[in-house]
């Protein structure tokens, strides 16, 4: 973990309350996609752990979902704001486990950490597939920017107003090496369920310092409690116990 | 001597910034950021006889100064303590540490600071009867000068290092227990643990917290802390360590005018790793500022 000033070069809202910003700064303390950093934010007292979308040398793409005061504020934030951040937190995707053809799943702003993992995966000449889930078909973002990194991209949305009616367990295909996965808690249920191989999932929980000091991330897990934050937030399918 | 050091129960401190318990796990998150050594000394978290997960998440919820927290004192359990987390301390830090116990019965107080008592690395026992997480034992036993004053005799009976008892603000009279701890044989209190709080979540209309209440912590608590450590340093002769909201050089500057020997930080580690650095680095700065020569002078000063 490094803390780092960066600045903001630009913040532009993708969706109705999804937002993409992106920043200039140090990225060094960044060794895997799906880690995220932590934004101090003026005005409130805890940090805001964000999972980062692209590195691309000195710059870090963010995107997040406007849900409460600290995340509306940070939507206004514009260029040349220098913000406070910790950098290089949890433990990210592990791309040597992918096999030739891996699967990313994806389901709102649990999306962004698996378009640097594909990006990544792409480099390393797999092929790689992603399905994007959303509510409806406003909501759809970054399925473009997937398609650019030449991956295979399937939308599923549960109103079926675009691509493939219902959730992203509807439009799994039949043959895939391995996957990964980041959406909200029900969706990593059922792809857990579904899934016909290992894989690894991203959590999400509320934490308090972002960093493994506090315990506040803590969960139950088959080799022992692990912290979200720091030997998460990537979990492998083997050692998820489910509990609630 | 030096300018910042203090004298904490027989045992001198380079300077009296402390991180407090729960905020700085067991010192190696810290010590891969900084050279923990330039702080005081820290308590460690929260040690019980058996290992524990403690409550469900979600554990914390922000507030507009501070946040509160439900871990229930999640620790691995005082035997993996002694095996294996203070032989990993000791690499990357050499001044004792102070030893924050926790417990459900006086007998598992009583077994954990024995054990704890004779490890070399632990300069004082940190005996905290101020949980407000857990149900059962905790906080229960700070809440009255009678139950303090048990567990103080019971732990006294089985420890040499010196023991102080962590004291709640969740009471009636802080000072009477207090004064129950330093009647019963306690070398020090230290004070305050969280206050009781809880926060609910407008759009689900359910506590944040998955245990519905928890301890406030941060720069919220601070005035309040700091009227406790003030009030409780002019009844006992025992010295205090002042934990509560404290963020800057300034805020332990204040906290020992009021009667603190050693001040704890604990919330802002959480929202600033370098919080305690950046306040020792500062102090001589602040001191300076005030006047003020050597930092023990000051203890109690604003009496």
């Amino acid at each position: 973990m490094k803390q780092e000033k960066l600045t903001v070069l630009s913040n532009r809202p993708l969706t109705k309350g999804v937002y993409e910003m992106k920043l200039a700064g140090d990225t060094s303390a960044f060794s895997r996609p799906g880690q995220f950093l932590n934004i101090a934010l003026e005005g409130f007292y805890l940090r805001r752990p964000i999972s980062v979308c692209d590195l691309d040398g000195d710059t870090i793409t963010i995107l997040y979902k406007v849900v409460g005061h600290g995340t509306e504020a940070m939507s206004a934030y514009g260029p040349g704001k220098e913000l406070d951040i910790l950098c290089g937190l949890g433990n990210g995707y592990d791309t040597s486990k992918s096999g030739q053809n891996p699967l990313l799943i994806g389901g709102g702003v649990g999306i962004p950490p698996l378009y640097g993992l594909a990006k990544a995966l792409v480099a390393e000449g797999k092929h790689v597939t992603a399905i994007l889930g959303f509510n409806t078909a406003e909501e759809i973002f970054y399925e473009n920017e997937f398609r650019s990194l030449g991956a295979d991209c399937i939308v599923a949305t549960a109103d079926g107003s675009a691509g493939v009616r219902g959730f992203v367990t509807d439009a799994l295909p039949d043959n895939y090496s391995y996957f990964y996965t980041c959406g909200p808690e029900p969706m990593l249920k059922a792809v857990y369920r579904a899934s016909k191989t290992s894989g690894q999932f991203s959590f999400e929980e509320r934490m308090g310092c972002g960093f493994g000091a506090c315990m506040g991330c803590s969960c139950k897990t088959v080799t022992g409690y692990k912290r979200i934050c720091r030997e998460g937030p990537v979990l492998e399918k083997e050692e998820i116990l489910w509990e609630k | 001597m030096g300018k910042m050091s203090v004298n904490l129960c027989g045992i001198e401190l380079s300077n009296p910034v402390i991180p407090a318990s729960g905020t700085f796990g067991y010192g190696y998150e810290f010590a891969e950021l900084y050279d923990i050594n330039i702080l005081g000394t820290f308590s460690f978290k929260g040690t019980t006889r058996e290992a524990r997960f403690g409550n469900p998440t979600p554990r914390i919820a922000e507030c507009r100064a501070g946040l509160i927290n439900a871990i229930g004192l999640q620790n691995p359990g005082v035997d993996r303590v002694i095996a294996e987390e203070l032989p990993k301390l000791k690499k990357v830090f050499h001044k004792p540490v102070m030893a924050n116990v926790s417990g459900f019965s006086l007998e598992e107080y009583v077994e954990v600071c024995s054990r704890l008592d004779r490890e070399e690395q632990v300069g004082w026992l940190e005996v905290n009867i101020s949980c407000p997480n857990v149900k059962k034992g905790g906080a229960s036993f700070g809440m009255t000068p009678e139950g303090a004053a048990a567990v103080t005799k019971a732990v006294k009976a089985v420890t040499k290092k010196p023991c102080i008892m962590k004291l709640t603000p969740n009471v009636t009279d802080i000072v009477s227990i207090a004064k129950a701890c330093e009647d019963a044989g306690a070398d020090g209190v230290s004070l305050i643990n969280t206050m009781y709080g809880m926060r609910i979540d407008l759009k689900t209309k359910r506590p944040v917290i998955a245990n519905r209440m928890g301890g406030y912590s941060g720069p919220a608590t601070f005035p309040v802390a700091l009227r406790m450590v003030y009030q409780v340093y002019a009844a006992v002769k025992i010295p205090i360590v002042g934990i509560g909201g404290v963020s800057t050089a300034e805020d332990v500057v204040e906290m020992m005018l009021a009667g603190a020997t050693a001040v704890g930080v604990g919330a802002a580690n959480c929202v600033e790793p370098f919080a305690c650095r950046n306040i020792v680095e500062d102090l001589p700065r602040v001191m300076d500022k005030y006047g003020i020569e050597n930092l023990s002078d000051i203890i109690g000063g604003a009496q």
